[in-house]
């Protein structure tokens, strides 16, 4: 395990979920007469009183557009914006967040800046591309578009009987190439990677790595020089921030090399008819009107993780995945198959992939709206990875700060429900 | 608020624990129609013979949801034996049926719903039980998952088309 992840003390003193769900407007809402059981997470988070104040108060207060005017209020929405970049970058340990952050519209949208100027432009041709089958679409579309484009060989480090990426054959994969996108974690599996293995035997053959953080960032305390990865993407609306924003973290010497991703205004030095001068980093890779009341909101959720604690946050969801599982398999037995390793502080998050006897996904997620309990059920974006398990879709149960045993409780209930309803 | 029970009529659980016309019929002379629903990843084989402007036999493979499944179920027993222009005054009727909601959803199979030459909703016979699924606009294209493979297939056996698999 690397020392990237901070797994927390056993000193911390656990959560009071109950007081720190009532920061959350949503979850106070009841949805067909039940209290709203969210386990639905790892899809988009519930965001606390203080990021939508944040953001309220930043429209009603302070907006103007960023970097252009030169009255107060501009000044201030540029200073606000920049000081989102600087929490943010200071979260996940960059050493250097005024140049190494790039704002993005999500983490898709960040995959694709480094697939467009990093892909097209720097990928020496003839290298090939190493991809995981774990990957959702996001880290894998965008490599797909690539290869499509230049004829590049993509291949892809399988997934194990074990739910975990079998690195057997690594450095025999790694012959030749110049790119590896991996995630941290897995959105269906709960599988969190080792990234250790991958980073060493790909910067041995001078290939960089592009780390998918959207379901790590917002659950472990993420350090970008203990991972060794060249790149990471995340996305604000997983880690209780606003929808629309999410962020590139990339080593400077990189994305100073890299061409601009979009072109219009914000992201140029200059222009004439014939020709323009890309702007100084990170904003060459901003064109546009950036996402600014977004990136407020996430300051103020990155404020409320760090409040909380990312230790606390992640022990609580240790312990929850961990209850969780016993507490399932105890109550349902053979009915339930969790698609998935098996509890793991280091290695497994909060996130269970389950199949309920041989009810379909998406009946089952039916009939647990119908408790108030809210899954995801279908193929999470991986569809090679559903093809590589043999199934076409899970009900996934994902956890995060803001659950608690009730939760887990609630849900196996659900689960007696849905076996008498279908019998 | 809508309630499961609205959804999960009897008979359409009945067609998902025992489907009707489940299986596949050789490639050709049956015409070969593969429907996906990006949205879950359910998918059904609907395997198609046309003779003399009737449908002879059909057939449904594939897997799926309750709703997808019993709906092409319910769907193969409707229109195997019919001549092809009542079937299709069937598929409209039941995507008239399904319409409202798939177009404000921005689906692109609801084209037809205005067309006349629709059966009512009495005359849908045991199909009527899936009107329930309009309350749950998610589940609409499970329900016409079937249907519009079962369209485009009679639209390339008309058109001479080869089959997709």
């Amino acid at each position: 395990m690397t020392s990237a992840l901070d797994t927390g003390s056993l000193e911390a003193p656990p959560l009071d979920v109950a007081s720190l769900r009532k920061e959350f407007p949503l979850l106070e809402q009841s949805s067909h007469g039940h209290r709203i059981v969210y386990l639905d997470s790892a899809a988009s988070s519930q965001r606390p009183r203080a990021v939508l104040d944040a953001m309220d108060h930043y429209y009603e207060t302070t907006h103007a557009n960023v970097h252009r005017g030169v009255y107060a209020i501009a000044e201030e929405a540029t200073r606000q914006f920049e000081a989102a970049r600087s929490a943010l970058g200071r979260f996940i340990g960059a050493r250097r967040p005024e140049t190494e952050v790039v704002f993005a519209k999500n983490a898709t949208e960040a995959v694709n800046l480094v697939a467009h100027s990093y892909g097209r432009h720097l990928l020496p041709a003839g290298k090939a591309i190493l991809l995981t089958e774990l990957e959702h679409h996001a880290n894998l579309v965008p490599w797909l578009m690539l290869a499509a484009e230049r004829g590049t060989e993509l291949r892809y480090i399988p997934v194990g009987e074990d739910y975990r990426l079998d690195l057997s054959r690594l450095d025999e994969l790694m012959d030749g190439v110049g790119l590896v996108g991996v995630s941290c974690m897995s959105n269906v599996l709960g599988t969190i990677n080792d990234l250790g293995p991958i980073v060493e035997a790909a910067h041995g053959v001078g290939a960089v790595v592009v780390a998918d953080g959207s379901q790590l960032v917002p659950h472990r305390r993420v350090d970008v020089g203990a991972l060794g990865v060249d790149f990471l993407a995340f996305t604000g609306h997983k880690m209780l921030g606003p929808t629309g924003i999410g962020a590139l973290w990339g080593r400077e010497e990189l994305l100073d090399k890299m061409p601009p991703f979009l072109g219009g205004g914000e992201m140029i030095r200059d222009v004439r008819l014939d020709g323009f001068i890309p702007n100084d980093l990170p904003w060459k890779f901003e064109a546009g009107t950036p996402p600014i009341a977004e990136a407020v909101g996430l300051h103020a959720a990155v404020g409320f993780l760090e409040t909380v604690g990312m230790e606390r946050v992640a022990s609580h969801e240790i312990e929850l995945t961990s209850r969780a599982i016993d507490l399932l398999t105890e109550r349902h037995g053979d009915d339930l198959r969790i698609f998935g390793p098996p509890a793991d502080p280091e290695r497994r998050g909060g996130v269970l992939s389950l199949g309920f006897r041989d009810i379909h996904a998406h009946d089952l997620a039916q009939v647990l709206d119908s408790e108030g309990i809210c899954v995801r059920a279908g193929h999470h974006c991986a569809k090679p990875l559903m093809r590589r398990l043999g199934i076409t879709a899970t009900a996934r149960a994902s956890f995060y700060l803001y659950n608690g045993e009730d939760d887990v409780v609630a849900l196996s209930r659900a689960l007696d429900v849905a076996a008498a309803f279908f019998g | 608020m809508a309630g499961l029970e609205d959804l999960y009529r009897e008979i359409i659980l009945d067609h998902y624990r025992s489907p009707r016309n489940r299986g596949e019929l050789p490639v050709p002379p049956a015409h070969k129609v593969e429907g996906f629903n990006p949205l879950c990843g359910d998918e059904v084989v609907v395997y198609l013979e046309v003779s003399d402007g009737v449908v002879t036999d059909l057939r449904i493979s594939g897997q799926g949801c309750s709703i997808s499944q019993s709906s092409a179920s319910m769907m193969s027993a409707g229109v195997k034996g019919r001549p092809v222009e009542e079937v299709r005054k069937l598929i409209r009727s039941f995507k008239s049926m399904m319409s409202i909601h798939e177009h404000s959803l921005g689906g692109e199979d609801a084209e037809g719903e205005d067309e006349t030459g629709t059966v009512s909703p009495d005359d849908l016979g045991e199909l009527a039980a899936l009107q329930g699924v309009v309350k749950f606009p998610v589940r609409i294209k499970c329900a016409t998952l079937s249907w519009n493979a079962l369209a485009q297939g009679l639209d390339e056996i008309a058109a001479g088309v080869p089959s997709g698999g």
